[in-house]
């Protein structure tokens, strides 16, 4: 029937806008796919035992990146050995002992400010003022502590979050049987924040795993495995390339398949990360619980 | 003895501390943005002086390895405007209409597949981008070049390292957090707006880009912001996709943006040159206060309507 209100009435211009949503919408899938299939198939051939657990020698014409996977973690370990006491820190004292006004306003804008600061702006700054003012040179060291300024906006901001899902009568609670504030976050707020902590402190290794520029010309582009025991300790104010320089380092000299199979390696981390951070925010989502 | 009114002494030392350090420790985001901001003004003024201001901004002879060095960088300047800018005529539509597609249009399993597909993108390191860049856009730009230059003379061949090959990889780049924060600003757009307009007879796709979208209007714009400051500090995806030399930007010059610029020459940058590159950073960190700046401006605004 002709007329009827129920029959929908076709408009050319939501027909065209419709598909182009949808193909907005599958050019990012297609190209996620993409890039994970291209680097999976190229790279995966490339990962053998002898990748994994050796370092580049020239002499026999081999390489490895086991260096690059200490370095990774020693940059790893030391910044948030740094950079969570801090964060945390901040977070608990925007969010418990803060009153709203200037001064608070003040520190979460520079917060954010210091997030929005590209990477490379970091790389300059800690390379003159860690590097050269304080003498740490090119070093493990330079790098972490470069990072530690990189990742601190990350960890308060979750932790902020975190905190403010602890419900207000935990508090009440706690203080009105005569808990003193300190061992009221000690023992109440933190261990109910501690999710969200976590979930700040795994995005913040995702991010120094996957950082390049602001680690170029601090931490620099050493590759060798310490050979003695002290030598682990040595390393850390000894020059250390983490995975990503590698890659733009073997990228930079063409050789392709290397950069390939680190690629390969970095990207099965950053999953593991995203599953991670998946598991934790399901598993203590407060909101859902009873 | 055991009152309960009287307070223990060293408790409420512990307590004092504890706050002190707590203040400390906030103070430290403070601390490092100021020292940042000092550090970068120290570094980047003497060349400034040194070459002359005018000379520097508005020279466009890039030689700093000469006998005779020019240290003009407004091509360098120039070329990051440029290439950010169409980055985001590129990046944004795709994006903003991911996120209609993610926020409205999509059926619920699908958008569980598209969302963590989104924020896997935005994990992703960005040397690898560029790695793929080099590997799968360089050819194929190369190709495109010897075809459109095929009977040139004055043409530089540059294998595919150009503007356009970065320009495409920052469009990518960006995409992530378009979607991201355009969706949840979409999301936000209050229920009953979206229902008066379909009981008005609008049809689904009218109301979403006559009443949600303009909605969503501040938190569309502080999407396309957040994507102007990672197109614009981005390095080390385009430092090899977009050529080695300073060039206008022009779509198949080989050109040098703020960040590559910096990438490229500060490892063996010495003495005025070094000095230069402090500048060409001083110069994007002032482009990223701004943006910085303008972004909690908008923040406010949207606060307030």
């Amino acid at each position: 029937m002709n007329g009827s209100i129920y029959e929908k009435k076709f408009r050319l211009s939501d027909a065209v806008l419709s598909f182009l949503i949808n193909l907005a919408a599958a050019f990012s899938i297609l190209l996620l796919i993409g890039i994970m299939g291209y680097v999976f198939v190229r790279g995966i051939p490339q990962i053998t035992w002898q990748f994994l657990t050796s370092v580049p020698s020239t002499l026999k014409g081999t390489f490895g990146i086991a260096g690059n996977i200490l370095n990774t973690l020693y940059i790893i370990v030391i910044t948030l050995v740094i950079a969570t006491p801090i964060g945390v820190g901040s977070a608990i004292y925007l969010n418990e002992y803060a009153k709203p006004g200037k001064l608070v306003r003040l520190i979460e804008f520079t917060t954010e400010t210091l997030s929005g600061i590209p990477s490379i702006i970091f790389g300059l700054f800690g390379m003159v003022f860690f590097g050269t003012t304080l003498g740490l040179g090119y070093s493990i060291l330079t790098g972490a502590l470069t990072l530690t300024l990189m990742v601190l906006p990350l960890i308060t901001r979750n932790t902020q979050e975190a905190l403010k899902t602890v419900p207000a009568s935990y508090r009440s609670g706690a203080l009105g049987i005569g808990a003193t504030k300190w061992y009221m976050i000690r023992t109440i707020l933190l261990p109910s924040a501690m999710p969200g902590i976590i979930t700040g402190i795994i995005l913040a290794i995702g991010r120094i795993v996957g950082e390049s520029a602001a680690l170029l010309f601090t931490a620099g582009s050493g590759y060798l495995l310490p050979k003695t025991f002290s030598g682990f300790f040595e390393k850390i104010l000894q020059s250390g390339g983490t995975l990503t320089i590698q890659l733009y380092l073997s990228m930079s000299k063409a050789q392709y398949d290397a950069a390939f199979g680190i690629a390969a390696v970095l990207l099965v981390i950053v999953l593991c990360i995203n599953f991670l951070t998946k598991v934790l925010s399901k598993k203590f989502d407060v909101s859902r619980a009873d | 003895m055991n009152s309960i009114i009287g307070s223990n002494k060293s408790r409420s030392v512990v307590e004092r501390t504890a706050q002190i350090i707590f203040i400390v420790c906030a103070f430290f985001a403070v601390l490092a943005v100021l020292s940042i901001t000092v550090y970068m003004f120290l570094n980047g003024t003497p060349a400034l002086t040194q070459v002359g201001i005018t000379e520097i901004l508005f020279g466009t002879v890039w030689k700093p390895t000469a006998t005779d060095p020019s240290y003009g960088i407004l091509y360098v300047i120039l070329t990051s405007i440029v290439g950010t800018t169409l980055a985001i005529l590129l990046g944004v539509p795709v994006g903003v209409l991911t996120a209609i597609f993610l926020a409205e249009t999509a059926p619920a399993p699908l958008a569980k597949i598209v969302k963590p597909a989104v924020e896997l993108l935005a994990g992703i390191p960005s040397v690898i981008y560029g790695l793929l860049g080099i590997l799968l856009l360089c050819p194929l730009m190369y190709k495109l070049e010897q075809k459109i230059f095929a009977g040139s003379q004055t043409h530089q061949f540059t294998g595919g390292a150009n503007l356009i090959s970065a320009v495409l990889v920052l469009a990518i780049m960006i995409l992530p957090t378009v979607i991201s924060i355009s969706e949840s600003a979409l999301r936000s757009v209050p229920a009953s707006l979206k229902a008066a307009s379909l009981a008005m007879g609008a049809s689904k796709i009218q109301t979403i880009f006559k009443v949600i979208l303009p909605a969503a209007r501040s938190g569309i714009v502080t999407a396309i912001v957040l994507g102007v400051g990672r197109a614009i500090g981005e390095a080390m995806a385009i430092s090899l996709v977009s050529g080695s030399s300073v060039n206008a930007p022009l779509p198949f010059n080989s050109v040098r943006f703020l960040t590559t610029a910096i990438v490229a020459e500060m490892g063996y940058a010495a003495d005025l040159h070094r000095q230069v590159l402090f500048t060409i950073g001083l110069v994007l960190f002032v482009f990223i206060m701004i943006i910085n700046l303008s972004l909690t401006r908008i923040l406010k605004g949207g606060v307030k309507e």
